[in-house]
């Protein structure tokens, strides 16, 4: 057991919505809706119309998946699509080929693996985001993922927030390491401790990408753990009565928070969260026990923490050690390890996977993982939980399915959105760019010398590809019908959250890459040795430096 | 006389509704029970509760319900308007009224009203629906009953699973 376990209540509510849904599509299909009046109800299922066909979104609910659940998304994107799926930034799963008259049968298919695509659109509490790492890490205070499963909970067809001013977004970290772009949410979550040892959160409000970027401000520094959901109740109140409605772009929290000022925001929704009736809303302490003990509890094994085997194979084969060195992270008990496995290996769409590899996944996991696999808001996967041992047969497995790309946080590993390929919205394509880019440096020594480095494409202002928050962001505009890309410099999502700043003026299509590889020269002439990361030389020197290394290469070309 | 559909005792059904909506620039009918808008309610409701007639209040989704604290345990209804039924404020609006200010009495939705919205719209505490989708009672039970259970607290009373799962 490794993700939390359902019970008949938890079944229940899918099979009743895969009902409703399925109820929905055959008065469609026979003619009795028309599309303007079945909007509004696939949408609440994740189903989207997009430029070629019907997308479906699945919710990964926290990122946290077992093998049998991987095996079904597999399956369903075999039988139902063109054999791959496309992990998003969100940590869900997109189908982009889906036919109407199958979207029925395929949620069947994900309930009967507790899966389901509830809130995964329109404007409600979307799926949280919780660290990856969660359950795995030595640095965290406590385990996310059961409070991401108690906002799940709640969350789900919230009578008096189904219909907010826009969509809403939540995340949870249990470490000071942000792994969630936790300021860049409307709700950012940090678990802590108080002085009297105390679990609670400390509450950051109003992030947001978009036009409009915004790091959300912290307006309680720390909440008692067992009432949020009575303060997120209070939150969501004050914003589903005083956003505005008036404007689309205008509409999310952070602009509320921004108009109204962080302080001021957070007495209103101390006054709310005070008059509420917050005993009946807070899970009692019972049912927060019982959400943890649904979660299992991992058999770790007592281990040296030295491994003989992974350190034979590490001194025999480069391109083992050159993975342990960039996609292993440590884990809390001596003899494991936590792997990160890329979604971006050079030339592939960044984010997506084939059948055969989420088969691949499901069965590490299950055979060397304890059954768990994470998704990653960078669009990689995680098998947390796994012996140092057993590495080297991992990443044999991992290497034959393409899996093995050594290039966690390296030049290569790119966050993109769809963008033109696939989104109705976007100005310009964002995948070609990334594909463009990772075969510049496809060379691993040369991408492994540049060190950290996070380059993240979004086809257009709505920022799903999170360019704000990019070491380099790039931003696809148009410029009278062509395509062309806006850089930015100096964001992060980590702890040090920051909004990257515009470098100049915005660039051709075939011109991003040699801009991105002029940056990088220039980076690496100027950094202070070489633990010093693109982001610190970036801060260190301001951005002339680097906008003399992109416009002067680009007037010559 | 026009109808709408109730919630009564956990059941929908038609019913005629004796209320004259009485819109801003329309004169106030002679007898009978009425609905006002908030302006005409804080300039003439007065006196039509002296006259010993129903009267109910009007709100749209910017008007805070905390302003007729006062007012309630004299007024027949409350009636929240949709104007679009995307904009989600009456139901926040509803939640307070009967959570908060205590409210007994009829909360009605009125303007956009679709059968889909039967669900979120009990469990918030309204309790009369004037569709705009030309739905029935049927349809409001189909819609509002898909369900066997629910997650959260809301005004409906209804036991959230925490609850269901404690008494198991
Ligand atoms: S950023 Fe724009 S183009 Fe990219 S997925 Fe979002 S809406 Fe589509």
């Amino acid at each position: 057991m490794s993700v939390y376990a359902y019970d008949q209540i938890d079944r229940d509510m899918l099979a009743d919505r895969a009902a409703e849904f399925r109820g929905q599509v055959t008065r469609r299909l026979a003619g009795d809706l028309s599309e303007d009046q079945f909007k509004p109800l696939r949408l609440m299922n994740g189903l989207y119309l997009q430029l070629h066909a019907y997308m479906l979104r699945v919710a990964i609910p926290y990122g946290a998946l077992d093998g049998r659940q991987l095996r079904a998304l597999a399956e369903i994107s075999r039988e139902f699509d063109k054999g791959y799926g496309h992990f998003t930034t969100r940590t869900n799963i997109q189908f982009h080929w889906i036919r109407l008259k199958d979207a029925p049968d395929i949620l069947d298919r994900l309930a009967a693996v507790d899966l389901h695509a509830i809130q995964t659109s329109g404007n409600c509490i979307r799926n949280v985001t919780a660290d990856p790492y969660a359950g795995a890490t030595a640095e965290e205070v406590d385990d996310p993922r059961v409070w991401s499963e108690a906002i799940r909970q709640w969350s789900t067809f919230h009578p008096e927030f189904t219909y907010l001013p826009r969509k809403f977004k939540i995340a949870v970290t249990g470490s000071a390491k942000d792994r969630t772009a936790a300021r860049s949410h409307d709700i950012g979550l940090k678990l802590t401790r108080n002085r009297d040892g105390q679990l609670g959160f400390e509450v950051m409000v109003g992030g947001g990408m978009g036009r409009t970027p915004y790091l959300g401000p912290t307006i309680r520094e720390f909440l008692p753990a067992r009432s949020l959901l009575s303060y997120l109740t209070a939150i969501l109140r004050v914003y589903n009565r005083l956003g505005r409605r008036d404007n689309i772009y205008k509409a999310r929290i952070k602009i509320l928070v921004a108009a109204t000022g962080a302080e001021d925001f957070g007495r209103q929704v101390e006054a709310e969260w005070a008059a509420l009736d917050q005993a009946a809303i807070d899970l009692p302490d019972l049912e927060l026990a019982r959400i943890r003990t649904a979660f299992g509890v991992v058999p770790f094994e007592a281990l040296p923490a030295r491994s003989t085997a992974f350190e034979a194979a590490r001194a025999a084969d480069p391109a083992f050690a050159r993975f342990a060195r960039n996609n292993l992270a440590p884990h809390k008990r001596p003899g494991y390890a936590i792997v990160n496995i890329s979604l971006k290996a050079p030339g592939e769409t960044p984010g997506d996977a084939t059948a055969e590899q989420m088969e691949a996944v499901a069965g590490l996991a299950e055979r060397y993982g304890q059954d768990d696999i994470r998704v990653t808001h960078a669009q990689n996967l995680v098998l947390p939980h796994v012996k140092l041992d057993d590495l080297p047969v991992v990443f044999a497995e991992l290497q034959r399915h393409g899996l093995a790309t050594p290039n966690l946080d390296l030049v290569t590993d790119i966050i993109a959105c769809p963008g033109l390929d696939y989104c109705a919205l976007a100005n310009a394509r964002a995948i070609p760019i990334a594909q463009d880019i990772a075969r510049r440096f496809e060379t691993p020594d040369r991408a492994e010398a540049i060190g950290e480095l996070k380059i993240k494409i979004s086809g257009c202002i709505n920022a799903c590809g999170h360019h704000h928050v990019g070491h380099i962001g790039i931003l696809g505009v148009d410029k009278k019908g062509e395509e062309f890309y806006q850089l930015s410099l100096g964001g992060s999502g980590a702890e040090d959250a920051s909004l990257a700043a515009i470098l100049g003026p915005a660039l051709p299509a075939d011109q991003v890459a040699p801009a991105v590889e002029a940056l990088v020269d220039a980076y690496l002439g100027l950094r202070s040795d070489a633990s010093e990361r693109f982001l610190d030389t970036y801060r260190r020197l301001g951005p002339a430096p680097f906008k003399e290394a992109v416009y002067a290469d680009a007037d010559q070309a | 006389m026009p109808t709408l559909i109730r919630l009564e005792d956990g059941a929908f059904v038609e019913a005629a509704d004796p209320f004259t909506a009485v819109a801003d620039d329309m004169p106030v009918p002679a007898e009978g029970a009425v609905v006002l808008p908030l302006a005409r309610f804080e300039a003439e409701g007065a006196g039509l509760l002296d006259e010993g007639r129903p009267v109910g209040v009007l709100l749209q989704p910017d008007e805070a319900v905390e302003g007729l604290a006062y007012d309630l345990p004299r007024l027949a209804l409350v009636a929240l308007a949709f104007p679009k039924f995307r904009d989600g404020r009456a139901y926040s609006s509803a939640a307070l009224l009967r959570s908060r200010l205590g409210f007994a009495g009829e909360i009605r939705a009125v303007g956009d009203v679709l059968r889909e919205q039967a669900r979120d719209m009990a469990r918030c505490g309204f309790d009369a629906f004037v569709p705009s989708d030309g739905s029935g009672a049927a349809d409001w039970t189909a819609a509002a009953g898909r369900y066997r259970h629910v997650y959260q607290t809301a005004a409906d009373h209804r036991a959230p699973a925490f609850v269901e799962r404690e008494s198991e």
